[in-house]
């Protein structure tokens, strides 16, 4: 999805070839992800943080709790609740300057993105408590809701915080009639569609779904079978991140890719 | 907090047997109907009920100055209100997550499917016209996004452009309806329980633990999702969700 709540988020009509003989303009297959180093750990005072640097994608994540619940009468006094808050910071982008704190925009990104860690986390092991998680975009170049949540788990894992499953995703979209993965910037606003997918790589539940553009039924099945296999690396990269941190005991032996092959 | 307790063991309970608070198939539809016109002062206007719910949509069109990256395209605004009269859980303020959520999801749809060409709304160097369309929710008995839908379309389709002259709209004149290239309609799924379910009511909504929104505007295609909740969904729900939603889609577009 366009990135700024600008006339950008109408339907592009692209005025140059994004794709020239299977070939995106960066280089990259249809397939390809952009270059992404993720790294877990990067803030002292809160309780997990990770830093995702993702084509020219620059995301920190920060995680704070569980603690007491602000204001009160949020409070569930069976589980925890989950605070997601998604913003860009008014440099973040190449257009014009932006505004600290959500738009609209980042309003309806931390709702999901607090759904998608409602299912994650071990909720109930907490009641009366309140989780934060913080994902601030420091520069953007498409995709940066799945590159939030991306680090944003991991930020979770370095706070120590039980989950089912660590959160990974990618997003896919049709750029000149062709179904490609990790949309930068240019391709998502002038592409015909964007899907950004988040799975729970365990059992490839969908977590997070969003489209917009058209798209026949196949092309958005094909989108999601497309969106399975980059998280999946993704996904392998998110375990790399944590076992530069921890070692390779404490990210775990990953037995999801044995699971996902049935 | 109690009575929603009390509410999903009912409903969770009735899933169990197979069946829904007012008996119908888990895939069918309450009874809808769309009123069209219901304001004169709007340029365009609808009210859309499903069951007992019930969603206004108001059209207004304005002189708006175009984006500087797109200097020869109107622009289309959505907005959402819930009014604290349509449930005891709304409050008065500033939007909350859930009416921007709602808004941009019909948005998102519409804008996709191009329904309104936008290039058609230039008036002249630097003047575009605005569609500002406002979903005013008055009475929330669950699935307020396929209303919202069914509204902002029937405000769309009914909607007429004003005459324009030096600069200014003269709102008594209407001349020409608002050119809609297609019409768009929503399904909205929720998983109660280990069912998945079209059109829940409120006690369902309650009971949900997942949401999927499919947007619809051809046989074919698709131009909005949106998933939210905890819940998860596999590959297949998504697959019969996507079929359930083309498959309504006829009985949908009746109604705008």
């Amino acid at each position: 999805m366009a990135e700024e709540e600008t006339a950008a988020m109408a339907p592009g009509k692209a005025p140059k070839k994004l794709i020239e003989n299977g070939i995106r303009n960066d280089g990259r297959k249809p397939e390809d992800l952009r270059n992404l180093k993720i790294t877990v750990g990067v803030l002292k005072k809160a309780a997990g943080s990770a830093l995702i640097e993702w084509g020219k994608n620059r995301i920190m994540a920060g995680v704070y709790g569980p603690r007491e619940v602000f204001p009160k009468h949020n409070m569930n006094p069976n589980k925890a609740i989950i605070n997601c808050r998604y913003a860009m910071v008014p440099f973040s982008s190449l257009e014009e300057h932006g505004r600290f704190g959500p738009n609209r925009r980042a309003i309806e990104i931390g709702k999901v993105g607090k759904h998608v860690f409602e299912n994650a986390i071990l909720t109930e092991q907490f009641p009366k408590t309140m989780i934060d998680i913080n994902i601030d975009v420091l520069q953007s170049d498409g995709g940066t809701r799945v590159a939030g949540i991306v680090a944003a788990a991991l930020a979770l894992v370095d706070a120590g915080i039980p989950m089912r499953d660590i959160p990974c995703g990618v997003s896919v979209g049709k750029v000149d009639g062709t179904l490609v993965a990790d949309l930068d910037k240019t391709e998502d606003n002038l592409g015909q569609s964007d899907m950004p997918v988040i799975f729970s790589p365990r059992t490839w539940d969908i977590l997070l779904l969003q489209m917009d553009g058209m798209l026949t039924k196949k092309e958005v099945m094909d989108g999601i079978d497309l969106a399975r296999i980059a998280t999946q690396r993704v996904h392998e990269m998110q375990v790399a991140a944590l076992e530069a941190k921890y070692g390779a005991a404490a990210a775990g032996d990953d037995d999801s890719q044995d699971e996902s092959a049935a | 907090m109690i009575t929603n307790e009390v509410k999903e063991a009912f409903v969770l309970d009735l899933m169990k047997k197979n069946t829904r608070v007012d008996s119908r198939g888990m895939l069918d539809y309450r009874q809808i109907s769309v009123q069209k016109e219901v304001y004169e002062n709007c340029e365009g206007s609808a009210m859309a009920q499903i069951g007992d719910t019930k969603v206004i949509a108001g059209l207004k069109l304005d002189v708006a100055t175009p984006f500087g990256d797109r200097p020869t395209q109107g622009v289309i605004m959505f907005n959402a209100e819930f009014s604290p009269v349509a449930h005891p859980d709304f409050t008065a303020g500033p939007p909350d997550e859930r009416s921007i959520e709602l808004a941009r999801v019909v948005d998102r749809g519409i804008r996709s499917a191009e329904c309104i060409d936008l290039d058609k709304l230039y008036m002249e160097e630097g003047k575009v016209l605005g569609v500002f369309i406002d979903l005013f929710i008055i009475d929330h008995n669950g699935n307020l996004t396929d209303a919202a839908y069914l509204a902002s379309m029937a405000a769309l389709r009914t909607a007429k452009m004003p005459k324009y002259e030096d600069g200014k709209l003269i709102r008594e004149e209407r001349t020409a309806p608002l050119p809609v290239a297609r019409d768009v309609v929503s399904c909205t799924f929720e998983k109660v329980g280990d069912k998945i379910l079209l059109d829940a009511r409120e006690e369902e909504e309650v009971s949900s633990s997942g949401r999927v929104t499919l947007a619809t505007c051809g046989d074919d295609l698709l131009c909005a999702s949106q998933k939210s909740g905890r819940a998860g969904f596999s590959r297949a729900e998504f697959e019969s969700m996507i079929d359930t939603a083309l498959a309504k889609r006829k009985e949908l577009l009746k109604y705008i």
